[in-house]
Order: C-alpha cells, then structure tokens, then sequence
C-alpha cells in the first residue's frame, strides 16, 4: 500500500476534549495515522473527540470509510465525534453520505469544542 | 509512492480484449511519474483534460470524482429491469444501517500485466457483464460515472426478483464506489479498487455495510452472506477472465467492524425491497387486468 501523504497532530483542549489537526489527504492508506492519532487523543477520560480538516486536501472514498471505522471505535468509547474547518466541498461530500448526521460539523474550533451549532 | 519493477513484457490491448478505452490507460512501467494533478484524473481518465478555470482550480482535485449531492433519487425507466423501489430514496450509509457492521473485502492478484488504471478502466466500462448470471445491472450506457443511479434486479429464489438500485457515490481511474438506497439489503458502500503492489496488480472489492433492517440482518444470518460473498467472488472471477488471468483466485475476508445493531433503524423495514418485489411480483397480475379495464373504460366511455 502506498504511503499516506498525510499528518494528524493531536493537541489536548482541557481534561475532557482532543483536537486532531489533519493536514493532508485522507485515504483508506492513513488507516495506520489516524488510529495512532485517536489513540494518542484517546483513553477513557476523552469524552469529545474534535477532527479539525482545516488542512485537507484530497480525500476519496477511502477516506470516507475510514471515518465510519473510527466512528464505530468512538461511539464504543462513549465518545462524542466533532468536525470543523470542512471546505463546501467536503461539507457536501459529509451530508450526500450521511455521516454529518453522525459527526456533527462546526463552523470554527471554538464552537466544536463548546458544541454550540451553526 | 511504492516502487514498482515492471514486468519483461506487456500484453497487446489485443491479446487481453481491452476496448480502445481501456488500452488508453497507462501501462505499468511505461507510464511517466505521475504529477500531483493526475493522482486523481477525472472521470474518463482517458480522455484529454480540458484547461481547468481559475474557480476549477480553486477545487479540490478529487472534485471530480464525487456525485454531487442528492437528498433523493431520481431515476429514468430502463428496459430490461423493474425499476421499481428507488426513485425518490435517500441514499444509506453504515450509519444509518441496522444489523451488525461487516467489512468484506474480496480481492485478486491480476498478475504484472495489468495496470491498476487498465483493470478500473475494463471494470466500469462493463460492469453489468461481470455480475452472475439471474442478476441485471440497468446502469447508464456510458459506464459508471459519478451521480449515475443503476437500477438492480437481483435473484432471490423463488422466481421473484428483489428490485432496487444504486447510487455511483465517486469514481476516479484506480477506484469507484457504489452506495445504497433505502430498502436495498444492506445499508452502505462497496468500493472497487486496484493498486499496484510490488510488480503485481491487486484488485479488490470491499463492501463496508450493515444489514438495512431487522429482516435483513435474519436474511444475512440464514446465508444471506454466504451468497453475497458468492457474488462478489464470482463476479471478480469474471473480470479477471475478462483481463486475460488463465486462473483467476480471489481471496475473501470478513471482519465484523460493529457487532451492536442498531435498534433505533429498526424501521428501515417500512422500505424493505425484499418485502416490497415479493409484494410487487404477487400484485402484478392484478395491476395489469386493472389497467386493462381502466384501458377498456375509458375508451366505451371516449
């Protein structure tokens, strides 16, 4: 498999809540990188997980399945997925595959982490 | 990007039957570095690009390759299927899904011949000729391209049809993915993908999905996977014919990603097709004669 063309920085925001900066081009390749992110985002006292894809460049369907992969270990988890930073594009590509219905999409950082919506 | 060392020698477009389409994708070795532009080439990768416009330009280069977003679908009647239990359905992913959640992944080595490219390219140029024999694929003429809705006829024994459809969710020139509608047996996406691994090319279908609603999730239980696994076996085994493999193998493996159901889709059953064909087969008989003696009404009263 090729190697992904992608970086997943994890910053801590409080002792509940976990920022994945995901820069780069999401794939079924960056299975490995994303799971190694929510691990290092993880553990039992994170109860909201928020995706920040302000830095994505290129995702296709792939990437899209990976995400319900993750989904599925969160809710596991009882944690809560956030989205924010999507283009139009992107946004559009969440809500024709109904996963915006799961992972709730935000406008800015702040609002993810406070979940206020739109 | 792996490096790949390329086979002594590439088979003719003659030798293995590829159209003038199919041959136009690159082969392996021969093919120069791609640029980050052509990582992901548009919908008939082998057609010329036209000069992309300062708004093109300003999208994603997987733009392309996505159907636009529909909240239900709209379908044009087909010969040859029903074409019933689709229009005006919303599409399903794995959330919205009830049974247990699966990822099966079949996959074949289509040898060093091959390209990635030339395997998608024969692959969604004749999709419909490589389903087993009873089933029908109404897609449209040119190919699977994204926004295409296909209309499905699939046999469910009994001589009745179970009738519905799919979506084409994106397509680009190394995969392309197929999503549900509402009722359709599971709730999700199968992705058809190849890629080059070393000097050989790998192709594989991966169905990431649950069972749409608790009648389903018996069905899968009661063989309804056994079959599907058949299916997708038999359907890779033919494309690998059709590629030119004298013995085409296709591995098959399932992970259940999700053993929770989700109870709370356990209405997805209002939109059962299954219920829906075996419904639509008992009832035909009597719509037909209805009609007819609306038919015959209509003209003793014209």
């Amino acid at each position: 498999m090729n190697a992904p063309a992608i970086t997943m920085d994890v910053r801590r925001v409080g002792e509940t809540t976990a920022v994945v900066d995901i820069r780069g081009e999401v794939t079924a390749a960056c299975e490995p990188v994303l799971m190694s992110a929510y691990e290092a985002a993880g553990g039992t006292a994170t109860s909201r997980l928020v995706l920040n894809f302000g830095g994505l460049e290129y995702m296709n369907s792939g990437g899209i399945g990976m995400l319900v992969t993750l989904l599925v270990r969160a809710n596991r988890q009882r944690q809560q997925l956030a989205a924010y930073g999507l283009s139009e594009h992107y946004r559009e590509i969440f809500e024709l595959t109904r996963l915006d219905e799961a992972i709730t999409i935000y406008d800015s950082e702040e609002s993810a982490l406070h979940g206020v919506v739109r | 990007m792996t490096d790949t060392k390329g086979p002594d020698r590439v088979a003719t477009a003659d030798e293995i039957g590829l159209s003038a389409r199919e041959a136009a994708a690159p082969p392996p070795d021969t093919a120069p570095p791609r640029t980050a532009a052509q990582a992901a080439p548009p919908r008939d990768a082998a057609q010329a690009d036209p000069p992309r416009t300062a708004a093109q330009a300003a999208l994603p280069r997987d733009s392309a390759s996505w159907a636009r977003k529909v909240d239900r679908l709209q379908v044009d009647r087909r010969s040859g299927v029903r074409g019933t239990n689709v229009a005006g359905r919303r599409l399903t992913g794995p959330v919205q899904g009830f049974g247990k959640m699966w990822q099966k992944t079949y996959q074949m080595d289509a040898g060093s011949q091959i390209t990635p490219e030339q395997a998608i390219a024969t692959w969604r140029e004749h999709f419909p000729e490589f389903w087993p024999k009873g089933n029908r694929f109404a897609g449209a003429l040119t190919g699977i391209n994204p926004g295409d809705v296909a209309l499905l006829d699939l046999s469910i024994g009994g001589g009745v049809k179970l009738s519905t459809g799919v979506f084409v969710l994106y397509a680009d020139a190394e995969s392309f993915t197929l999503m549900t509608p509402q009722g359709h047996m599971f709730a999700g996406w199968i992705t058809f993908s190849a890629e080059r691994e070393g000097d050989t090319t790998t192709v594989q279908a991966q169905v990431l999905m649950r069972a749409n609603d608790p009648l389903y999730e018996i069905a899968m239980t009661l063989g309804g996977h056994r079959k599907e696994d058949k299916f997708w076996a038999a359907t890779l085994t033919a494309l690998g014919r059709r590629l030119g493999l004298p013995d085409p193998r296709v591995e098959t493996r399932s992970t259940c990603v999700d053993s929770k159901r989700q109870w709370r889709h356990s209405r997805n059953v209002w939109h059962n097709s299954m219920v829906r064909s075996v419904l639509q087969t008992i009832s035909a008989p009597l719509v037909g004669l209805s009609r007819l003696a609306r038919g015959m009404n209509s003209r003793t009263n014209g």
